[in-house]
């Protein structure tokens, strides 16, 4: 006997089936029914019941790429912030090897980073590292953050939604799974992505979302709405997986090529703040993908500290 | 406090240095005021003010004291202002935070010096029995800009006091307990709180534009345009041209502000 | 039963008006604002988050350390501000009554703060705050077993009514304020102050266990309304 449908909003406490059905995360059993343990929504697969989250704290696991904020250099590590109950560690020795220098040349409190949870200890001190392109410190750009059981949303099923406002806003968008995201673009698009993605965060749960934050897109930057409707994959894309993070790799190889390119049309490009949403639609129209915009002396990552 | 992110404080900084800010806002921009008075029955006046996403509640009690030596004949005004840990994960219980104090004060100094609480008024008898109001400042979400916030919710709280009649009855002070006057005020006021960032005066700061400022200034004006009380605050100097421009501004939309009272 | 009806036109069995609502403060991870007759009381919900206090933390789960605090012009004569024995006393068994509620297997060592404002007091405000606590808690996100809601019963001219007003509390002879969690009726938290009967007691305790189960219908009701797709 089942008490719910799938997706419905539940509170803990609440009995959501009898004790043929598993319990799946989010859930307890007790007394032989499964009972909820979150403020959630219910995902029903087969004949198990998880509940997930509508909000909840990150807690590092291994193998997560988070955004860090330095709070202190110390000896042979920094302290970092992970946007978590628990604060994660960066060994001097993941950036240098067994090189000595001094650590505040590199890193300083309030840089922020890209990072790997490398290893979580018994008591959820994360061990953080940069290996991995892509890995390292953000130059320029804003933080953005929303709740980290959002993040499959913002990134959408294979990508779908996180691609098509990098696509629209020409912005660099980088996710951490502890809820925080980097976003670098034209000053303006910055504050759109900013906006758009809070409203991904509070509309989580709505059906038929991608095409209502791909018109609102197109509203803003185009002034009109979109030529045709996406297909709506989202039927599934609530669940909580771990999310299929855009590949850092070919991105931030891509990015570097900009990059030089960028540095070799600066002096000539640099568009008046008030005129580059026109200059986009120009853009877009020509079919000229690379652009430039912005400030470009503080434009690139700093990757692996070579 | 909270580490300012380096890539925040720069992108913060940009916008401002080009008129613009996070929110959307112009720099000359309040956010959406609200104010509600008479929250708390149990008090003699009270308000609650949401100014954007920072929210405030004040209620006003009064007590029978004795007058200071110097002023036998006035009221006294006694403001105190509690940054309620719930107010933000940085504000922690105990005793009045020196940042608190100021907030107080500040408040305090714009009622006091533009005289609008008529406080001979408050007089029940001379040399023996005043009116002392207790305005008591709860601060329950911290989003930015307390200063106004509160200057706006004592206002509004003054506004809707009601105090009981007090009378000298064969030497006895009697309360009497239905019969109440309202809190005789003659003015209104409001304070314009500025920050600067980068070059420029930015006027009720966000809670992140607060973090990377160099510096605050709070100018108290009247409705009829005279400025009352000036704090500056932050770690960097204002210039002169700073302080002339934010006083010119604040005596323009202190007459927005007072509207919502 | 009886058909006496009290000062305030309520029945022996009812409770003042009562009403609550989900996630009002911007900055707290989770908070809730109720009413219940005359007491205003909003509540605001940190955590779980890292600590520096390590005498409080146990390495095997979270911690919950709650902070209950009167509004100086909460109550008619101005209350000085800053905690009492009173206040830290109702802290203390507010915590403990939400404490075995709470799953925080998962955060070792981590701290949740749940800070409770009385902005205007009538009567049962430690029940209120426990009520109001546990909705917060909810829209904090935080892993719970159940929903922890407080409710008071009491003796007042000689009868056993639900819900003490103040002008009752001030001329009964018992107040009883009980918190449960309503799925398995466990009792969280139970004061008694005043006399009673053997008799008296357990009719008390129902009383206040029913008027529990009405106010969780309102806990449910609040939590659902702000979440809820439209």
């Amino acid at each position: 006997m089942i008490h719910v449908e799938n997706k419905d909003l539940v509170i803990p406490g609440q009995i959501l089936a009898d004790d043929e059905y598993y319990s799946g995360r989010g859930t307890f059993k007790e007394n032989g029914k499964v009972c909820s343990s979150l403020l959630g929504r219910v995902s029903l697969r087969n004949k198990k019941i998880r509940v997930i989250p509508l909000k909840s704290k990150y807690v590092p696991k291994k193998g997560d790429v988070v955004i860090g904020k330095i709070k202190d250099v110390r000896f042979s590590m920094w302290d970092v912030d992970i946007n978590s109950p628990y604060s994660g560690i960066l060994p001097a020795f993941e950036v240098f090897g067994r090189e000595k220098k001094e650590l505040n040349r590199v890193f300083d409190v309030g840089d922020v980073l890209f990072l790997r949870v490398v290893e979580v200890d018994e008591i959820k001190k994360a061990k953080l590292g940069l290996k991995g392109r892509g890995m390292g410190k953000f130059k320029g750009g804003i933080i953005v953050d929303i709740a980290p059981t959002k993040v499959p949303r913002l990134i959408g099923k294979k990508g779908s939604m996180i691609n098509m406002i990098k696509d629209k806003t020409k912005c660099k968008i980088v996710v951490g799974q502890n809820g925080l995201v980097w976003v670098k673009g034209n000053e303006d698009m910055e504050q759109l992505t900013r906006e758009i993605i809070h409203l991904i965060e509070a509309e989580a749960h709505t059906s038929g979302l991608t095409n209502k934050i791909k018109n609102k897109l197109y509203l803003a930057i185009d002034g009109e709405l979109p030529p045709e409707e996406v297909e709506e994959v989202e039927e599934e894309e609530f669940v909580l997986e771990k999310p299929k993070l855009q590949n850092f790799k070919e991105e931030l190889e891509e990015e570097e090529r900009e990059e030089e390119e960028r540095q070799k049309e600066e002096k000539k490009d640099k568009p008046d703040i008030g005129e580059v949403i026109e200059e986009f639609k120009r853009k877009n129209k020509s079919k000229d993908g690379s652009l430039s915009y912005g400030d470009n002396s503080n434009n690139s990552f700093i990757l692996n500290n070579k | 406090m909270e580490i300012v992110p380096e890539i925040t404080r720069k992108s913060i900084v940009n916008l401002v240095t080009n008129d613009k800010r996070e929110d959307g806002r112009a720099l000359d921009e309040y956010r959406d005021v609200s104010i509600e008075t008479n929250v708390i029955s149990k008090a003699e006046g009270s308000a609650r003010v949401k100014l954007g996403g920072t929210q405030v509640i004040v209620g006003i009690k009064p007590q029978l004291g004795s007058p200071f030596p110097d002023t036998p004949d006035l009221g006294v005004l006694m403001t105190n202002c509690e940054m309620l840990p719930m107010a933000d994960p940085t504000f922690e219980p105990g005793p009045p935070s020196d940042d608190s104090i100021e907030l107080a004060r500040v408040v305090d100094r714009g009622i006091r010096e533009s005289e609008l609480v008529e406080l001979d008024k408050l007089c029940v008898e001379e040399g023996k029995h005043v009116w002392m109001l207790f305005i008591d400042l709860h601060i329950i979400d911290n989003c930015g800009n307390l200063f106004d916030a509160c200057e706006l919710a004592v206002m509004a709280a003054l506004k809707s006091t009601k105090l009981p009649v007090a009378t000298i009855v064969d030497e006895e002070v009697v309360i009497s307990e239905d019969e109440t006057f309202d809190l005789p005020i003659n003015n209104e006021l409001a304070l314009c709180t500025f920050v600067k960032i980068g070059d420029k005066m930015v006027i009720d700061p966000t809670l992140s534009e607060e973090s990377v400022a160099s510096a605050r200034l709070n100018v108290g004006v009247t409705k009829d345009g005279h400025i009352c009380s000036m704090q500056k605050g932050g770690k960097e100097p204002l210039t002169k041209d700073d302080i002339l421009f934010a006083v010119n501004m604040a005596v323009t939309k202190t007459k927005e502000l007072i509207e919502h009272l | 039963m009886s058909d006496l009806i009290r000062d305030d036109g309520r029945k022996f069995d009812e409770l003042r008006p009562i009403k609550i609502e989900a996630g009002v403060l911007e900055r707290a991870d989770g908070s809730a604002y109720l009413e219940v007759g005359g007491n205003k009381i909003l509540v605001a919900v940190y955590g779980p988050r890292e600590s520096y206090i390590r005498r409080l933390l146990e390495p095997n789960t979270g911690v919950i350390r709650c902070r209950y605090n009167m509004a100086p012009f909460s109550v008619d004569d101005r209350k000085r501000p800053g905690p009492d024995r009173r206040s830290s006393e109702i802290s203390k068994i507010t915590a403990d009554a939400l404490r075995p509620a709470l799953m925080l297997e998962n955060y070792p060592r981590s701290m949740i703060d749940v800070y409770i404002e009385v902005i205007e007091a009538e009567g049962g405000t430690r029940c209120a705050g426990i009520t109001a606590a546990s909705v917060a808690l909810v829209d904090a996100g935080i892993p719970m077993k159940d929903i922890v809601v407080g409710c008071a019963a009491g003796k007042v001219y000689d009868e056993i009514v639900l819900d003490l007003s103040e002008k009752e509390d001030k001329e009964g002879q018992a107040d009883v304020p009980i918190a449960m969690m309503p799925r398995t009726g466990e009792i969280t938290l139970l004061q008694s102050d005043g006399n009673l009967t053997e008799e008296e007691f357990a009719k008390a305790i129902d009383l206040a266990m029913e008027g529990c189960r009405k106010v969780n219908e309102i806990q449910k009701e609040a939590l659902m309304k702000k979440y809820s797709i439209e």
